[in-house]
Parts: C-alpha cells; sequence; structure tokens
C-alpha cells in the first residue's frame, strides 16, 4: 500500500531558519569579509553576492573521538601485491593507518569552510546598523500606499464581502416580525379547535372545525411564502481604505568634476555615492535622489550622467549649493519632505567661494536639512573649504558630519561612520 | 542477439520514455510491490513523497528528519550542501528514506523513470522492510511515534526559544550536541517514545526531576543519623555510560526545561542509533533488493532494455569500491560490502561450492530467501560480518589487515585473502565496525558529591588509542552542562596516562574549596 504525494509546491526554504541562525552565529566573521568585499570590488559588482571563508576551527562542532595513535588493525579493500607478513614503511598523512578514526576525522583537510550569500544578504551585512539620521517628518500622502481595515457593516458590498451571521441574523428578525401576528392568530385558533373538539361527539359543531382548520391552513400558507431570505437581509463587511503615513526623503548628491579631480579621486567618489544610492535604495523605499554635478557651474543630471560621463574644467563649490537650494525650493517643500545632503570634492575651491559656501550652508541649506555629509578626497593638507566646514560643523554638529577619505580601502569605514546609527 | 531472438519473452514494458508521471510511478509501485509480496518482503505503508531538489537539500541537510527543531548547525550542513552542489562536486542522494509508519520516502523530480523505480524498490521495499524487520529497529526505536515526537520537540524548543531567547537555547543545544553520541543507552531497551503522552508527563516530569535533583545534593543532615553510610557513599554506583542521560537526572544547576532539551537530543539520538550499527547490512540488503526486484521485472518483460541498462550503470557506480590506493579511496563503501555478502548468501544457499561446504555447514544449500531473512533480521554490521562474510567476498574485494602500532617503525601486513588469513580478516573487519571500538570509551565514575560537585569521566583506552585534540573542547561543553568543575581520565591499564580538566586545572586553593562548600543554616 502506497502513498504518492506531491510536495514539490511546498515551501522549499525548509533551511531558511536554520541558514539564518548560521550566518546570526558567525556575524562577525561574515561582516570582515563583507567589509573586505567592498574594498576590492569594482564599482559595477558592488552589490553582488559573495563567497564567504570562515577558518573550519571556528565552526566544528567538537565530539570525543580518538587521536593519533596507539594501535590501530584496519581491513582495506584491493590487495594487489603484499602477503601476510610484509613490513610497509609507514605512509605520510597516515593513509594507510587512521581509518579507525576516520569517520570522525572526515571534517579535516579543508581550512576553509566557504560559502555563498545572496545579494541580498550581502547588502544586508553592508548596511547593518546603518540608517538615514533625523528621518523624522512623516507626511500623510494619499496616493501611493494604503492599508484596508474593517469599518463596520453596511447594506451594500460584493458578494465576496457577505457577512453571513449577520444576514441570517436580519432574515431572522426580518421573519419574525412578518409572521409573528399570524402565529398568534394561528395559536389561538388552535385552541378554539381544541377545545370544540374536546366537546361531546354529539355537541361538535363539525363546519365551524372545518371552517377554522381552512383558516389555520391558510394562514400557514401565508407563512410560509414570507421569504427565508430577502434581498435586503444581506449585509457586507465594510473595509475601508487608509493612506499609510510614510516618510519620505531626498538625498542631494553633489560630486565636484572639475579638472582638480583626477581620475583616481573621481573614482573613490563614485565608489562613495553608489554605496551611498544602494544604501538608500535598500533602507527607504520612498526616497528620491538628485544627483548634481559640478565644476564652475553645477548641473542636475541623471544618475548614469552622473556617474558615468567625464567632464573638467574649474572649480565653484558655491554653484552646485546654490542649484541644490533652488531645487529644494522648486519641489520638495520642507514640510513634506525629509532633505539630506552628501557632497564629494577634494578640496579644492576658488579662494573666495569657499566663504560663500559656509555661508549659504549655514544661512540657507542647513536650518532646512535633516543632515548634510561632506567627504573630502585627498590625501595632501586640507584648503579654504575644509576650513570653513570646520566652522560650519562647530555650529551644527548635529546635522553636519564631515570626513576625509585618502584610499579605497577608507570608503566603507569612513561611510559607516557617517551614517552608523545613533542610539538615542 | 540470437539467444533473445530465440526466447519466447514478450517484452510489454509499462513505460518506453525515461519521463516519469505519477500514474506511472503508481504502475511501477504496484508491479514492484508485487514482485517484493512475493519474496516476503514485509514492510510499512509507504508514503512516497516526490519533491524539488532544493526540498532535497533541505531534507538532506537535517540529517533526514523530515521536521527538526532549528539549529545553526543544520544551516551550516546545509549552505556546505549547497555549495558543492552547486559546484557540481556532488550529486545529490538519490534517496532519503524516513524509519517511520508510513515509511517516508523522497523522490527527486529530475531524477528519469529509472531513477524513481530505482529508488522506489530501494528505499520504500528495501530499507524499509529492514526498518521493519531488523530487531535492532524493532527494540529501539518506534516508528509509529517519531514524526510525532519530533514535532513535539520541535514545538518545545522554539517554545523555550521565545522564553529564554535564541542564544541561550543554542548554547544548550551545542553541548548536548557535542554529547550526542553519549546520550544512548547501549544496552537497556528504553521505553517507547510518544509525543502526546511526552506533553502530558512533562511538567509531572519537571516537578518530579527537580525534587529528585534536589534530594541528591542535599546539604542539610537529614533527620536519622546515617553518617556512616554516608562516607562510603560512592556516586554514581556503577559507572555510567549514558553521559546525556546522567546529566538530564542529576546536573545540580539546570533547570527543567533544560533538562527537557536534553532529553530530546538524547532521545533522537537513540533514535538514530540503530541506523549507526546497521550501515552495511541496510544498504547491503536494500541494495541486493533493487538488484533483484528489478531485475525480476526485466525478466518479466516489465521494463525496457534501455530501462535495465540506465539502471545497471547507477548501480554499478553505486557499488562501486575504490582500491585503497586510488585517491577517491575514503574506506570500506558499505553499499559495496553488503551487496557483495548478501549476493554471496544467495549464492551459498543455491550453489554451495565444497568450500562453502566448509565455512558455512548449517545454510549451504538451504533455502535462500529463509537464510537471507533470518540474517537481516539478528543481525548487527558487527555480528553480520563475524557470522557471514564468506572467503569468497574477501577475495573479491582482495580484503587485507594492516596493523599500525606507533611503537613500531613500520606497519605490517597482518593477514590477506588466503586460507590462513580469512579468520583474521573477518574478525578485525567485523571488529571495525563495532561502535565501542570505533568511539572512545568514556562513562561518568565519580561525581563529588559532598565536596566541590564536580563530576570526573573515565576513558577506559583501547588498544591504546588516545583522545583527540578536541576533547578540551567538548569538556568545556560538558562544564557548561554540569555547571561545575569536569575532570576527564584517559585510563591504559588501570594508569591514568592523561587527564583533561575543565575549568584548566591550576593547583586549587583553599579559597576555591570554601566556594564550593554551601553555607548551611
Amino acid at each position: 500500500m502506497s502513498y504518492i504525494i506531491d510536495r514539490r509546491l511546498n515551501s522549499k526554504n525548509k533551511s531558511t531558519v536554520n541558514r539564518q541562525r548560521f550566518l546570526r552565529r558567525y556575524r562577525k566573521h561574515i561582516q570582515k569579509a563583507v567589509s573586505d568585499a567592498v574594498t576590492q570590488r569594482s564599482i559595477t559588482d558592488i552589490d553582488k553576492g559573495e563567497k564567504i571563508g570562515i577558518p573550519s576551527k571556528d565552526i566544528s562542532e567538537p565530539t570525543f573521538h580518538h587521536g593519533q595513535g596507539g594501535r590501530n588493525s584496519n581491513v582495506h579493500p584491493g590487495n594487489k601485491e603484499f602477503v601476510t607478513g610484509d613490513r610497509i614503511p609507514r605512509p605520510s598523512g597516515g593513509g594507510g593507518g587512521g581509518s579507525g578514526s576516520g569517520a570522525s576525522d572526515k571534517g579535516e583537510g579543508m581550512d576553509e569552510f566557504v560559502f555563498q550569500i545572496t545579494q541580498d544578504e550581502f547588502l544586508d551585512f553592508m548596511f547593518e546598523d546603518l540608517e538615514l539620521p533625523n528621518l523624522v517628518k512623516r507626511q500623510l500622502s494619499g496616493d501611493e500606499e494604503f492599508k484596508t481595515r474593517r469599518a463596520g457593516i453596511s447594506n451594500e458590498g460584493s458578494p465576496g464581502r457577505i457577512n453571513i451571521v449577520r444576514s441570517l441574523k436580519s432574515a431572522n428578525a426580518r421573519r419574525i416580525a412578518l409572521t409573528g401576528g399570524k402565529r398568534k392568530k394561528i395559536k389561538k385558533l388552535e385552541q378554539e379547535v381544541a377545545k370544540l373538539e374536546a366537546l361531546d361527539p354529539a355537541l361538535r359543531d363539525n363546519r365551524k372545525i372545518e371552517h377554522l382548520k381552512e383558516e389555520i391552513s391558510s394562514l400557514k400558507n401565508r407563512i410560509k411564502r414570507v421569504p427565508w431570505l430577502d434581498d435586503f437581509d444581506l449585509k457586507y463587511n465594510l473595509h475601508v481604505k487608509d493612506p499609510v503615513p510614510r516618510s519620505k526623503a531626498v538625498m542631494f548628491c553633489l560630486m565636484d568634476v572639475s579638472g582638480s579631480m583626477n581620475q583616481a579621486t573621481k573614482d573613490i567618489a563614485k565608489r562613495f555615492f553608489i554605496l551611498l544610492y544602494l544604501f538608500l535604495q535598500r533602507n527607504y523605499q520612498h526616497t528620491e535622489v538628485v544627483f548634481i554635478r559640478h565644476h564652475t557651474s553645477a548641473k542636475e543630471v541623471d544618475e548614469q550622467e552622473f556617474f558615468y560621463s567625464r567632464e573638467t574644467g574649474g572649480t565653484i563649490v558655491s554653484s552646485a549649493l546654490k542649484l541644490m537650494k533652488e531645487i529644494l525650493e522648486d519641489r520638495y517643500p520642507v514640510s513634506e519632505w525629509n532633505i539630506y545632503g552628501a557632497q564629494a570634492s577634494d578640496g579644492d575651491n576658488w579662494n573666495d567661494d569657499s566663504s560663500t559656501c559656509s555661508k549659504l550652508l549655514m544661512q540657507e541649506l542647513l536650518p532646512k536639512l535633516q543632515y548634510y555629509s561632506y567627504i573630502e578626497i585627498t590625501p595632501r593638507d586640507h584648503q579654504a573649504l575644509w576650513e570653513e566646514y570646520e566652522e560650519v560643523q562647530a555650529n551644527f554638529g548635529d546635522v553636519f558630519a564631515m570626513q576625509q577619505i585618502v584610499e579605497i580601502s577608507d570608503i566603507y569605514p569612513v561611510f559607516r561612520e557617517l551614517f552608523q546609527k545613533k542610539t538615542v | 542477439m540470437s539467444q533473445s531472438d530465440e526466447s519466447p519473452l514478450k517484452r510489454n514494458p509499462i513505460s518506453e520514455s525515461s519521463e516519469w508521471s505519477f500514474e506511472l510511478i503508481e504502475e511501477y509501485d504496484r508491479a514492484i510491490a508485487d514482485i517484493a509480496a512475493e519474496y516476503k518482503l514485509d514492510t510499512y505503508p509507504n508514503q512516497i513523497e516526490v519533491i524539488s531538489s532544493e526540498q532535497m537539500m533541505d531534507a538532506y541537510a537535517s540529517v533526514g528528519m523530515p521536521l527538526g527543531y532549528h539549529h545553526w548547525s543544520y544551516g551550516k550542513q546545509f549552505l556546505n550542501i549547497e555549495q558543492s552542489y552547486n559546484r557540481g562536486q556532488m550529486g545529490l542522494a538519490y534517496e532519503i528514506v524516513i524509519n517511520s509508519n508510513p515509511c517516508i520516502a523522497y523522490l527527486m523530480e529530475e531524477n528519469t523513470m529509472t531513477m524513481q523505480a530505482l529508488v522506489i524498490a530501494h528505499a520504500c521495499y528495501g530499507h524499509n522492510s529492514f526498518f521493519k524487520g531488523n530487531y535492532l529497529f524493532q527494540t529501539w526505536t518506534d516508528a509509529d511515534s517519531i514524526i510525532d515526537y519530533l514535532l513535539f520537540a520541535k514545538n518545545y524548543i522554539a517554545q523555550c526559544e521565545s522564553r529564554y531567547g535564541i542564544d541561550e537555547v543554542e548554547a544548550l543545544l551545542d553541548s548536548c550536541h557535542a554529547l550526542m553520541n553519549y546520550g544512548v543507552d547501549r544496552y537497556k531497551r528504553p521505553y517507547p517514545i510518544s509525543a502526546e503522552e511526552e506533553q502530558q508527563r512533562q511538567q509531572e516530569r519537571e516537578e518530579y526531576l527537580q525534587k529528585q535533583v534536589n534530594d541528591l545534593w542535599r546539604t542539610i543532615p537529614g533527620q536519622h543519623n546515617d553518617k556512616t553510610i554516608d562516607e562510603d557513599f560512592q556516586f554514581p554506583e556503577e559507572p555510567q555510560e549514558n553521559l546525556l542521560y546522567f546529566i538530564e537526572k542529576n546536573a545540580p544547576l539546570l533547570e527543567s526545561w533544560q533538562r527537557e532539551i536534553v532529553r530530546i537530543v538524547r532521545k533522537i539520538a537513540q533514535y538514530f542509533y540503530p541506523q549507526r550499527q546497521t550501515q552495511v547490512m541496510n544498504e547491503g540488503w536494500a541494495t541486493f533488493w533493487h538488484y533483484t526486484l528489478l531485475n525480476t521485472m526485466y525478466d518479466r518483460g516489465l521494463v525496457t532494455e534501455g530501462f535495465i541498462f540506465e539502471f545497471l550503470q547507477s548501480h554499478t557506480s553505486v557499488v562501486y569500491q575504490p582500491p585503497f590506493d586510488s585517491p577517491h579511496y575514503s574506506g570500506i563503501n558499505p553499499y559495496t560490502l553488503g551487496f557483495s555478502m548478501m549476493t554471496d548468501l544467495r549464492r551459498i544457499c543455491e550453489k554451495p561450492t565444497d568450500e562453502d561446504k566448509r565455512w558455512f555447514p548449517d545454510i549451504a544449500g538451504s533455502d535462500w530467501l529463509e537464510t537471507l531473512h533470518f540474517a537481516m533480521q539478528n543481525f548487527k554490521d558487527e555480528s553480520f560480518i563475524l557470522q557471514y562474510l564468506s572467503p569468497k567476498v574477501m577475495r573479491d574485494l582482495k580484503l587485507f589487515c594492516i596493523l599500525d602500532d606507533d611503537k613500531q617503525r613500520e606497519i605490517e601486513v597482518k593477514a590477506i585473502h588466503d586460507e590462513s588469513g580469512y579468520q583474521k580478516v573477518r574478525e578485525e573487519l567485523a571488529g571495525q565496525y563495532n561502535l565501542g571500538n570505533r568511539e572512545p570509551n568514556i562513562q561518568v565514575y565519580r561525581v563529588d558529591i559532598r565536596g566541590d560537585r564536580s563530576l570526573t569521566l573515565q576513558h577506559v583506552q583501547h588498544n591504546r588509542k588516545p583522545l583527540a585534540d578536541s576533547t578540551a573542547e567538548v569538556l568545556k561543553h560538558v562544564h557548561r552542562l554540569w555547571g561545575f568543575d569536569v575532570h576527564l581520565n584517559s585510563v591504559q591499564d588501570d594508569q591514568i596516562t592523561a587527564s583533561y580538566h575543565c575549568p584548566p586545572k591550576p593547583e586549587r586553593s583553599a579559597e576555591d574549596l570554601e566556594l564550593a562548600l554551601p553555607v548551611v543554616g
């Protein structure tokens, strides 16, 4: 007797929880591998999954078993030339020796336990414990996301929403109301009939009894004609849609593409923004990104152009800030949006422009912004812009942060530092 | 060619193509069941589940338990399998079969019809009848209730996780897993497990257990004056082989839910214990039957030539034994050994040679089916090999026995497959399948119940084999469960040759002793 069952449609991820437990346990190892990977990868595949290696000894599950040594005798197959009494030099590596303990030795010989994590998991680890700071404003916007909730009972609705209990209750009430009088009458008539029938046969008025019985049956017929369930008995569950409040954020990415920025610095800046961009896309579904690139004049561009097209020229940083301010006023009212800015540059600027920048930031931008971060990509000494920005930081410590990046390997740590989750 | 032309057999195969369908699986299963019944294979009802390869990896990772509690080590197993499968280093197992009633067997959807039929014959009739017939499984496992019990275990552990935290439970399970092989009763028949009762009695047991433990550790002197007895009192009176059982019942600091989890791991270890002792027999039996059943189908014209060729091809690779000097060699292939022995048993019964008559006077020439069934029912690997390994199989596999003594400079060939060596090779091979030899013999020896509450384990060495490096790590786990100092002495001829301590032993100071003494009054 056999039962054959098709289980293919059952969930196939029975091991998911166990897998997560494993990742959870070896979080530190994986985090290290991820952070190494982020630094080493090329820009285009920075968000792929990753092969993670963990030293075998760190994840072994110890059991009691025999070690090397002692007196072992073993039986092996495939004898070719040995005869009883042969003495053979001991092979290195214990090939002939250790199979008595072979069953428990099988974990050895592999120095690393290697496995693959998916892209999602990779990003999870990459952006773990990070957040956009000060994400506070929540906006009720009525057009994108809704949550339905029950809102009582209504008389109209689609058949799928019929509330059976309420419908039958109301049908029952209607039936009682419509037939109550008639039932009372029937009861009375039946009593009368019973009274008449109880009389001595000689005295019985058979015609009257018959008449009464006729009346009873006609009443009963009328009761029967009352429908069991009528259209207006039907009650429906009422669901209403509530717009879901959500946070909206816009991120301004400002990058210097002037002549003083060489290819290597641009590359670092790009990496930083890509990291940022992935982070935003991942953590905040409703986040918009505005890309502004500048040399002597600033220009709003799309993502592709921002990262991959080339341009050169002098540097006026304030042009980008001005453009940011214009876009802000134009499209992102402060009341609705959480606004973030991130700027990357090598620190070069027209001398008299730096003070304009800090003024612009402090007076126009920072009061409206949730957070503004500035990274300076240079191995050299800081210039006027950094000094001006230091003053800004002193005044707006909560919302303004700046860091210096020298090499590619600095990007990820700096990024983590800038967006570290702050415990309140 | 000419022969098949002459033969009057008309082929009327169940199917011609290699595609399978549920109807075909049903038909093959029916045909195989009919033949199996002719061979008197007695089985539990079968529950054949068709699954995808991902699901197979899941099943594989949970060591064949259809539902297991959550633990990172299964995740590790899964990642490992996934990795080697994706890299193509490993094919997935053809089949996983679960010793339960009904007997659950998995078929992979990627397989051809031939492979499905092979798995049905192998798992649903081979392994299944072994589970039902073999004495070890009959005495030690309870096929009717295992699924329910696993479900109970899973839910219980999930509850503990939400109540006491994942980390706490995980650490406890780690420690239990380290001792899993020492959580079985080797000689005593365990009570059958029943999920319902477990649940029902669990509360009672919690209270009862705690009380027992409290009694053992009571430090307030009793009413009557039995001090003299107390001083001689050794605990445990006899060494205890079941470490987990001992810990469950006696560890001083465990809470009742922790004892319950120790118990769950112990019960599951016990359930797998017969499987570890009958690998050669179980696989040999199943392989012998898939071979016999499918060949019978072929003889009756139920399958095509193509079918039988595909079948033979995978059968041959399953029973391939690489020689000891091959890079692929990793010990004796249990499929090969088991299959050769089962096949040879049949040969000894049907066509005994003079040699067989000398070696197996009782069975040479007897009814093969009866003999085979008897062997399947009443042996485990060790005794099966000792009883039935024939000179012919030793010659075919070219078995030889070597002695590797660390006191000698060279290793010695003790015996080979010749007249003077058969007995020796057979004994040694049987010994190799004795779990008692394979695993270090470690038992609970002393508990210092009136002193520092330390637990002392004893390892009795076998052939001077030392314990492996991992011992100190395992001892940490024992320490976590026991809660007080743990010592392990490795003993050879009544001499302690090595000692392990957790926490590692400094010279004990007077302060430690004071701390260990409970304050009375």
